[in-house]
């Protein structure tokens, strides 16, 4: 018996329309995410990865298919079960960490008392215990970046949507936030779903890859990550690993 | 270092330059024989404060009135216009240029316009200074809203956060630095709005007050009536620094 998904796509289309002519944003997106899967999203700019995002995160509307998300055992609610990371951290400036963590659990109204208790935890599984009050310009670009994952969390969304969330940091501190994430996402036990141009980054971090190419955009490939985990930095020598990541480069036209 | 040091000995020089203007003010009207009808001096000036006829506390407590009045006027209308115009792409569109093109006509050619329209008094002058300060606090408004990331809204809309919300936690603050740099343009200018409409057409306010004691030429009282109008708009633009120190961090002021 299989389980029932948590996210169900069906044929999604994107349409944008501007200018006086129309844009195929996402043509035909067909794929299922199991609850507490880490599903990425690869391929080239312009490939609709970051707008089939947005659809997900119920920001866009789409213009075909189906798009259903939560299940009879995963109760999904679109108004307060969606965690979201940008390539950039955005933290607001003006407010300290542990405020800005707090920011989705003061946008639900749930109870602030308990919700700081959560953020100092969260904050503490981030690895930045002792940074609460402190304020963003006084963290680097990664400290930051982990601050916007407390954030994404604070409210337990079941569902955490990442864009790029380490596009913008250097290679380094980016293989550090990848052993991070999977660390956190372990604890957590969330299904995330990554957006990513990083071949290598997908494979890493995937159960699952799903690949995009860019005009026209269309959804290429879907296919499951069998390497072993607890995963270590390792696993990138690993044949299997080459095998995934070049299948990934042919299907963009890299190869 | 002790930086409150540095910080005293400017503020020790301001006063000292204050002082040195009042004593070369004194010396030039002394040792330049200059009549009192063309330049009084220092001793003269203040002396015209004695004169009961002149209600100074009355005339400096009318024009008060309508540049604090005016002032706050447009700062509120300001914000809550920039504020419309990010809920609105086609108002702003259709109004911004429109209001670009207001932002052109000089305000003080409206002043015989508006004592049509309002008669004289109180409120025509609070008009004048409203319709001079409101340009430069709604367009630097416009832009620090403008410049806030359209993730951190997405991010918001995500949660399904109301607009008030989104004002309250995430526009206001963001765009404050940019509001407190209209707003100290905006001080000057409710200044010389107000005393334009006293020139115009008024029957009290320190610039009438200046018109009655022209035709006697009574100029102690005319210099009196300038510095007290000064020390308004100095008390008005202090606030608004303060205001500014208490607000908005160090790193985030603009200009």
């Amino acid at each position: 018996m299989s389980v029932e998904p948590f996210i169900h796509l069906a044929g999604v289309r994107k349409i944008y329309r501007g200018g006086g002519h129309e844009h195929l944003a996402i043509s035909d997106a067909t794929f299922d995410v199991l609850p507490g899967e880490l599903v990425s999203l690869v391929g080239p700019s312009g490939c609709g990865k970051s707008t089939l995002l947005k659809i997900l995160a119920g920001l866009h509307p789409h213009d075909g298919g189906e798009v259903r998300i939560g299940s009879t055992t995963h109760h999904f609610d679109p108004a307060r079960d969606i965690g979201m990371v940008f390539q950039a951290p955005l933290l607001l400036k003006w407010r300290r960490i542990l405020d800005n963590v707090l920011l989705p659990a003061e946008l639900l109204g749930l109870p602030i008392a308990a919700a700081r208790e959560r953020a100092r935890e969260l904050l503490a599984l981030v690895g930045l215990g002792g940074y609460e009050q402190k304020y963003p310009y006084e963290l680097s670009g990664g400290m930051q970046q982990r601050a916007a994952i407390a954030r994404a969390l604070v409210h337990d969304p079941k569902l955490v949507l990442m864009d790029e969330p380490f596009g913008a940091l250097d290679a380094l501190t980016r293989e550090k936030m990848n052993l991070e994430l999977l660390r956190i996402w372990k604890e957590s036990g969330k299904t995330i779903v990554f957006v990513t141009h990083g071949i290598s980054e997908a494979v890493f971090l995937g159960t699952r890859v799903v690949v995009f190419t860019a005009g026209p955009a269309r959804m290429a490939d879907n296919f499951e990550i069998d390497l072993p985990r607890p995963r270590t930095l390792d696993l990138k020598t690993h044949e299997r690993f080459g095998v995934y990541t070049r299948r990934i480069y042919k299907l963009l036209g890299m190869e | 270092m002790n930086r409150a040091a540095p910080q005293a000995g400017r503020y020790a020089l301001a006063v000292l330059a204050h002082l040195a203007l009042l004593v070369a003010w004194y010396l030039f009207v002394r040792l330049g024989d200059v009549p009192q009808f063309v330049m009084p001096s220092p001793q003269a000036t203040f002396q015209a404060l004695l004169s009961p006829n002149y209600d100074w506390w009355a005339n400096t407590l009318v024009t008060g009135t309508e540049i604090f009045g005016g002032y706050l006027l447009a700062l509120v209308v300001g914000v809550v216009l920039a504020l419309v115009f990010t809920w609105s792409k086609t108002l702003e569109a259709l109004l911004l240029p429109v209001i670009v093109t207001l932002n052109m006509v000089p305000k003080v050619a409206l002043g015989p316009l508006i004592i049509v329209w309002f008669k004289y008094g109180v409120f025509p002058n609070t008009i004048m200074a409203f319709s001079i300060a409101v340009f430069p606090i709604l367009l630097t408004t416009a832009r620090g809203l403008r410049e806030i990331e359209p993730e951190l809204l997405d991010l918001v809309r995500s949660l399904r956060g109301t607009r008030w919300q989104l004002f309250t936690k995430i526009q206001l603050p963001g765009s404050l630095p940019y509001i407190f740099a209209g707003m100290k343009v905006a001080a000057i200018l409710a200044v010389a709005g107000a005393i334009v409409g006293e020139f115009l057409g008024s029957d009290k306010g320190l610039g009438y007050l200046m018109l009655q004691v022209q035709v006697t030429l009574d100029t102690p009282a005319m210099f009196m009536a300038v510095i007290l109008i000064t020390l308004l708009g100095m008390l008005l633009y202090d606030l608004v620094l303060l205001l500014e120190r208490l607000f908005v961090p160090k790193d985030a002021r603009v200009a």
